[in-house]
């Protein structure tokens, strides 16, 4: 029988810095997920946007979140080696009716606190982001919106956790919460029963079963799916910043920015589906982005498109961000409506969750030995030269391209694999160093990776996946 | 960094760099050096393992690995030598140099009197085309599953719809099913053939695979693996006809949709390209825009028969070995080649004048299938040349020679016409 003093449901970016969080302190912290790999649902499929959070409600939890998060992902990046940076964002007003909102949307940054938005004339914006609609009027600059790599920052949150003592248990699902006299006693999985005595649901879409385990099912998870494209490093019309839309009543809108790899992000849609697996995309969705992109940025073009993908955001209904803890059970946190803005405030929440869990009594003494670093994998693509020549010094397999569109090594490959809480699939080898992310989309060094995963593994190559259990790559040998 | 120079730096060991690579011994070049990334010669003709080639070069039918091992074997004859499981990062054109990586030298630069560019091409995926679904395992480009099948000997699925009726598609068809999957049909968004006509029927029909024509793929669903695919008529728009929907269970998605030269190293040395083939253009030595590199085979543009591919490698390979000795004619005036009617391209874009009589062979795809038409390339009025064809096709790849000493000034255009 497994026994921890913290069961984090979920390893998604919110679980991961929780469990980071907590590895500061001499807590026992384990963490389940039923996926084959850290990184989640929703964390893994978004737009990669580390927000200000200047359109939040003000003065809910979800608006004190993120615009508390913000700040905290330069340390954070520079601590753990996290493809970060801080390019800004622009909201250009293409209407008259548009720019009659700007003030509107400048005030409620500053009652968010998002202090640092500026007015820019029609005629600065089109300085810094000369393929933007020329009709535009003026627009607001943000310039604390920035890129990041959401799956390294997800790795980088559960391999630094991990390197300070919280453990992993993946390919596990929560069955059931077992509760006895008003307290957590333990958990359910199908990895068998963990004892604990606190249980924090960061199950993102997922949330409302878990929380109907314990009795607290008042509210529902809608998915509501974005669909988003991405085009190639190479494609003709560019951004340089996030290009955002006026929001309107309905819908934030779509935007297009760079991705911290250099690629162009185009999307996403917003459709509340009735089931929470669909993560499709449909031409209507994918022509909607075409529709309304052009509008901002008219020369788009979407035949560069590398890959085409959704994401399920876990809306909650009825709305709004909740950490809920109930007096009849004893060392339960319940987080709710984790949404688009998850990412970002997954640094906050980490600390926010914490406090939490410290004010219903768990004992949290500070570890004087917390390792605040995280090595990231070598980068061979953005290495200078004498560093690229001291990997293959140090270790050949630094110089066999595996990857050739993203210019991936087979060392970087084998470290994905070997390093704590490794890749143990073909999309975790990809997410982890961009092998397969390129424009033939794995057509190549897919079969390579296969190979490399088998071996490492020391599985037949049938039994490597794509990603969770049955995607099988490879049915079968020849007869 | 390690260091090496030759005369000429062959970038890929398919069938165009090892052609382009024994032609540049036999003009006279002293060192030439393949650079290759794979760990052995050869290219994608190592898994092509169907008979088909060599009909038209060698009079003779042989498999991909027999074509291509008849250029091994001349090459290292002929003393040509060979860095392989070595990727190049960059060409320098200006330099006439050459970056690469190989886990045994490191970095590595290869400095070179003349460059050839042989990298080949690489296929659409699902999302160039942007099919709609989930994105389950199971989805794979044809020359992928080729691979897997035919060089680490394992099957990707076992039902399966291929989309595409490319070369490639249909060959993958035939191989699938004699390796026991079931191939429910291929399907083809054109109401015509994709890929030559002699693969259909030794492929499909000598195997009762249906060839599903104005058809496309609408919809990709199962969420771990394939669990099928939903297929549609498409109206002469190319749009999927509501109503025709029809849900095939399988497995697995092949998908034969087009090739794509691999020019990301022509790209950035900032070589002219052709926006309709997507490689470098060229005039009749296979000459770039940059001076010192020349480029052929799929690079260039993407061809159905390795025969065209070897001749047209020879051509680049001993103008590269001319180019590296000074012996290339150097350009009097040239004649752009105008794609005229009913023709997507030409290859050479580009004809140099006043470099002798030497006939020079214009290869060209048309737009449109057709029947009982004449071929001709005209310069300002001026007939150079035609001739009658009784069928064209855009899977299949045409051809007319033109004496450059006949060309007037100005452009020349090949059109392919109905018969008065």
């Amino acid at each position: 029988m497994l026994k921890t003093d913290v069961v984090i449901i979920g390893a998604g970016a919110v679980g991961c810095a929780i469990a980071r969080e907590l590895s500061k302190y001499k807590v026992d912290v384990m963490v389940v997920d039923k996926r084959e790999d850290v990184g989640g649902d929703a964390s893994k499929s978004n737009s990669a946007i580390i927000h200000t959070g200047y359109d939040a409600s003000p003065g809910t939890l979800e608006s004190q979140l993120v615009v508390a998060a913000n700040p905290m992902y330069d340390k954070l990046a520079a601590d753990m080696d996290i493809p970060f940076s801080r390019i800004g964002a622009v909201l250009p007003a293409v209407t008259q009716e548009q720019f009659e909102q700007l003030p509107a949307i400048k005030e409620k940054a500053f009652n968010n606190r998002v202090y640092d938005v500026e007015y820019l004339t029609a005629k600065e914006l089109l300085e810094i982001e000369p393929n933007l609609n020329p009709e535009v009027k003026g627009g607001l600059y943000i310039p604390r919106e920035s890129i990041i790599d959401p799956f390294i920052l997800v790795q980088a949150y559960a391999e630094n956790a991990n390197a300070n003592g919280a453990s992993f248990l993946l390919n596990t699902e929560v069955t059931g919460i077992t509760v006895e006299e008003g307290k957590i006693r333990a958990v359910q999985t199908t990895a068998g029963e963990i004892r604990a005595d606190y249980v924090v649901n960061a199950a993102g879409l997922y949330c409302d079963d878990i929380a109907a385990m314990v009795g607290k099912a008042d509210y529902k998870v809608v998915a509501r799916r974005g669909q988003f494209f991405i085009l190639d490093r190479n494609t003709s019309c560019k951004v340089n910043h996030i290009v955002l839309p006026i929001p309107t009543k309905i819908t934030k809108g779509k935007l297009m920015c760079p991705t911290i790899h250099g690629n162009m992000l185009v999307g996403p849609t917003a459709e509340d589906l009735d089931n929470k697996t669909d993560k499709s995309v449909t031409k209507e969705g994918l022509d909607s982005i075409v529709a309304d992109v052009t509008r901002l940025v008219p020369q788009v073009n979407i035949r560069e498109t590398i890959t085409q993908y959704s994401g399920l955001r876990p809306n909650r209904n009825p709305e709004g961000l909740h950490v809920d803890t109930y007096e009849d059970i004893y060392g339960y946190v319940n987080l709710s409506g984790v949404r688009s803005t998850g990412l970002t405030l997954s640094a906050s929440m980490g600390k926010y969750v914490a406090q939490v869990l410290r004010d219903m009594g768990l004992p949290m003494e500070f570890k004087e030995n917390f390792i605040w670093k995280r090595k990231g994998i070598p980068r061979f693509r953005e290495l200078p030269e004498e560093e690229r020549e001291e990997l293959i010094r140090q270790d050949p397999r630094y110089g066999t391209i595996i990857c050739r569109c993203e210019t991936v090594t087979e060392g970087e490959i084998v470290e994905a694999i070997r390093r704590p809480l490794g890749a143990r699939s073909v999309d975790a080898v990809k997410r982890r160093v961009r092998a397969g992310m390129g424009r033939c989309q794995g057509g190549f060094c897919g079969p390579r990776v296969i190979e490399i995963l088998a071996r490492e593994l020391g599985i037949p190559a049938e039994e490597v996946n794509k990603n969770i259990k049955g995607s099988y790559m490879i049915a079968g040998k020849n007869r | 960094m390690y260091e090496i120079a030759c005369d000429v730096a062959v970038v890929g060991g398919g069938p165009a760099g090892l052609a382009a690579a024994v032609a540049a011994k036999k003009e006279g070049a002293g060192e030439v050096l393949i650079i290759e990334r794979d760990s052995a010669l050869g290219g994608i003709l190592q898994q092509c393992i169907h008979p088909g080639f060599g009909l038209t070069y060698y009079n003779e039918e042989l498999t991909g690995p027999e074509y291509a091992g008849r250029f091994e074997e001349e090459a290292e004859k002929e003393g040509v030598k060979a860095l392989l499981n070595s990727m190049v990062l960059e060409v320098d054109a200006q330099r006439s140099q050459v970056l690469c990586v190989n886990a045994q030298y490191g970095m590595t630069t290869v400095k070179a009197g003349a460059v050839v560019l042989a990298m080949g091409c690489r296929e659409r995926t699902r999302a160039n085309i942007m099919i709609p679904g989930t994105r389950p395992a199971g989805v794979y480009t044809a020359g992928t599953a080729q691979r897997l099948i035919n060089r680490q000997n394992e099957i990707v699925g076992r039902t399966m719809v291929i989309l595409g009726s490319g070369d490639i598609g249909m060959i993958m068809a035939r191989r699938m099913t004699l390796e026991g999957a079931k191939v429910v049909a291929v399907v083809e968004i054109m109401d015509y053939l994709a890929g030559l006509t002699r693969n259909k029927v030794q492929c499909l029909d000598d195997f009762g695979i249906p060839l599903k024509l104005s058809h496309t793929v609408t919809r990709i669903q199962g969420n771990e693996r394939v669990e099928g695919v939903w297929i549609a008529a498409v109206d002469g728009q190319k749009v999927p006809i509501p109503g025709t929907e029809e849900y095939i269970p399988c497995d697995t998605l092949l998908l034969s949709v087009g090739l794509i030269p691999e020019n990301e190293l022509t790209r950035a040395a900032k070589i002219e390209m052709s926006p309709v083939t997507n490689g470098p253009e060229v005039n009749q030595f296979m000459e770039t825009s940059a001076p010192a590199v020349f480029a052929c085979g799929n690079v260039v543009h993407v061809n159905d028969l390795v025969d065209n591919v070897t001749v047209e490698s020879m051509k680049a390979g001993a103008s590269a070995a001319r180019y590296a000795a000074g012996n290339l004619p150097a350009a009097g005036s040239t004649a752009s080649v105008k794609a005229g009617e009913n023709v997507r391209y030409t290859c050479p874009q580009r004809i140099v004048t006043g470099a002798g009589d030497e006939k020079v062979t214009l290869y060209f795809r048309v737009l449109q299938p057709e029947k009982d038409v004449v071929i001709r390339a005209v310069s300002k009025g001026h007939v150079l040349a035609k001739r009658k064809a009784v069928r064209v096709n855009p899977g299949e790849m045409e051809h007319l020679a033109v004496n450059p000493a006949e060309i007037a000034d100005g452009d020349i255009t090949v059109e392919v016409v109905k018969e008065a």
